[in-house]
């Protein structure tokens, strides 16, 4: 089960509490997991990464076990604490002004 | 007795202002969608209760929200916005080809007979239609393929498709603009445009009577009569009595020209009002007194509009989409401001009152007239 923690609008928007957790198939990625969040929660689509390219949205970071993923290719493997959900995967709005 | 229902888009979120028919007392929801800029809402007028907004963030998107509930509940519903074929350029500020880019949608204007049509104005220029409420989007591509359209340029707040207008006895015609393209008609739904700007004089243009790249600001349009158009561009003030095939100017004694917004009385396709501006780098109204401005003569004379509305120390700015009247016998006309207030007027403007004083800067005002 892999944990998944929304930034506060988000969580709004898919009206879901603190944490998600997702049945994620096979190896545990970026794109794996982000695929699975938004089959659960479409109106996700679009808010995290964009519709056509995937391409994370600028302002959209992804950090776990205290490292910042947001650079890590779409399909490179995540950390195994996040894979076996000892640690959650972040979804985090970046810090800016507005 | 009838009711009126205020849509006020915000930086920070969406309110729902509401009142009987007297609009006395005034009952606020919100903030909904905190924290979300709502560029903009708006009702079916076959389904009153059928709301769309259009909800985005800098972070997060766009999203589209729609009520069935006349605002008490809302479900996101789709925001795949992407244009058809390939985007292509338009031209950047600096001249050079910019791909077509989606940033946001500006307005939604509902179907006047289903409420599960609604067409979106959207930065980077364009046009979408929805037919199933708002799940799917689909471009209305011939608009951008207009021959002039790599030659389009962004005005400072970006080149947004703001200003949607049916015409209520032909559906095969539509006017939209754009800043800074100008203003565009179709008369066969959509399948090709052509602009209509002839008659505007921009001196910021190298070529000031040239056919595309004017800045209006906004057109408005009374039911009864789609072929008057009228026109508040970054300067001056336009009407047009032919659906827009000329233009002539109709700022007349208006202190100044400038503005945003233009609406028409519910009842009187010839009284119009406006708010001017100083200026286009200044931004608020001239010597920091409110006044709106109305003609009852369809432009050309216009008088001052002032009771109840601040008449020293006022430097707020009123955007595009936050005017709007109701259809009681009694017009109401509404508009608000950058500085969060929203002013009522339940004599066709002749006084004035805060609704609200202190939202945050309010980007657009819809007013539904309830049964």
């Amino acid at each position: 089960m892999i944990r998944v923690v929304l930034p506060p609008h988000l969580r709004k928007l898919a009206q879901v509490d603190r944490e998600v957790k997702l049945d994620v198939a096979g190896p545990v990625t970026q794109r794996a997991i982000l695929d699975a969040l938004e089959a659960a929660y479409p109106m996700l689509r679009g808010t995290i990464r964009d519709h056509v390219t995937h391409r994370r949205r600028p302002f959209v970071r992804f950090f776990a076990c205290e490292q910042d993923l947001s650079h890590e290719a779409d399909d490179a493997p995540l950390p195994d604490a996040v894979a076996n959900g000892a640690e959650p995967f972040l979804v985090v709005g970046a810090m800016a002004g507005g | 007795m009838a009711k009126i229902r205020v849509l006020v888009g915000t930086r920070k979120g969406a309110f729902v202002l509401t009142a009987d028919g007297r609009r006395e007392h005034w009952d606020v929801h919100g903030p909904l969608f905190g924290g979300w800029e709502i560029y903009h809402l708006k009702g079916s007028p076959s389904h009153p209760d059928r709301l769309y907004a259009s909800q985005g963030t800098s972070w997060f998107g766009q999203v589209i929200q729609r009520s069935d509930d006349g605002g008490a509940t809302w479900e996101a519903v789709g925001n795949r916005f992407v244009y058809d074929g390939v985007a292509g350029t338009h031209q950047w500020y600096d001249g050079t080809p910019h791909p077509w880019e989606f940033a946001r949608v500006w307005h939604l204007e509902p179907s006047a007979t289903d409420p599960d049509t609604v067409y979106a104005g959207v930065e980077d220029a364009a046009l979408f239609r929805s037919t199933d409420g708002g799940q799917t989007w689909h471009e209305m591509p011939g608009l951008r393929r207009h021959e002039s359209a790599p030659s389009w340029q962004p005005g400072a707040g970006g080149m947004c498709l703001h200003t949607i207008l049916l015409d209520p006895n032909d559906t095969g015609r539509m006017v939209v603009a754009i800043s800074s393209a100008g203003s565009f008609r179709t008369d066969d739904a959509g399948a090709t445009w052509r602009p209509i700007n002839r008659g505007l004089r921009s001196e910021q243009l190298p070529n000031p009577t040239a056919e595309v790249g004017h800045c209006v600001h906004r057109l408005a349009m009374h039911r009864s009569r789609p072929d008057v158009l009228f026109m508040q561009k970054h300067w001056d003030v336009m009407r047009s009595d032919d659906g827009g095939e000329s233009w002539r100017e109709v700022s007349g004694d208006l202190p100044s020209d400038f503005g945003f917004p233009i609406d028409v009385h519910a009842h009187e396709p010839d009284t119009i009002y406006v708010v001017p501006i100083k200026s286009d780098s200044e931004h608020y109204p001239p010597e920091g007194k409110l006044r709106v401005y109305r003609s009852r003569t369809g432009g050309g004379e216009w008088e001052a509009l002032t009771r109840g509305l601040p008449q020293r120390d006022c430097y707020v700015n009123v955007l595009r989409d936050a005017m709007a009247v109701d259809s009681l016998d009694a017009c109401g006309v509404y508009f608000g401001t950058t500085g969060g207030q929203v002013y009522a007027s339940r004599d066709a403007g002749d006084s004035w009152a805060p609704i609200v004083r202190d939202l945050p800067p309010v980007l657009s005002v819809e007013v539904q007239t309830l049964a």
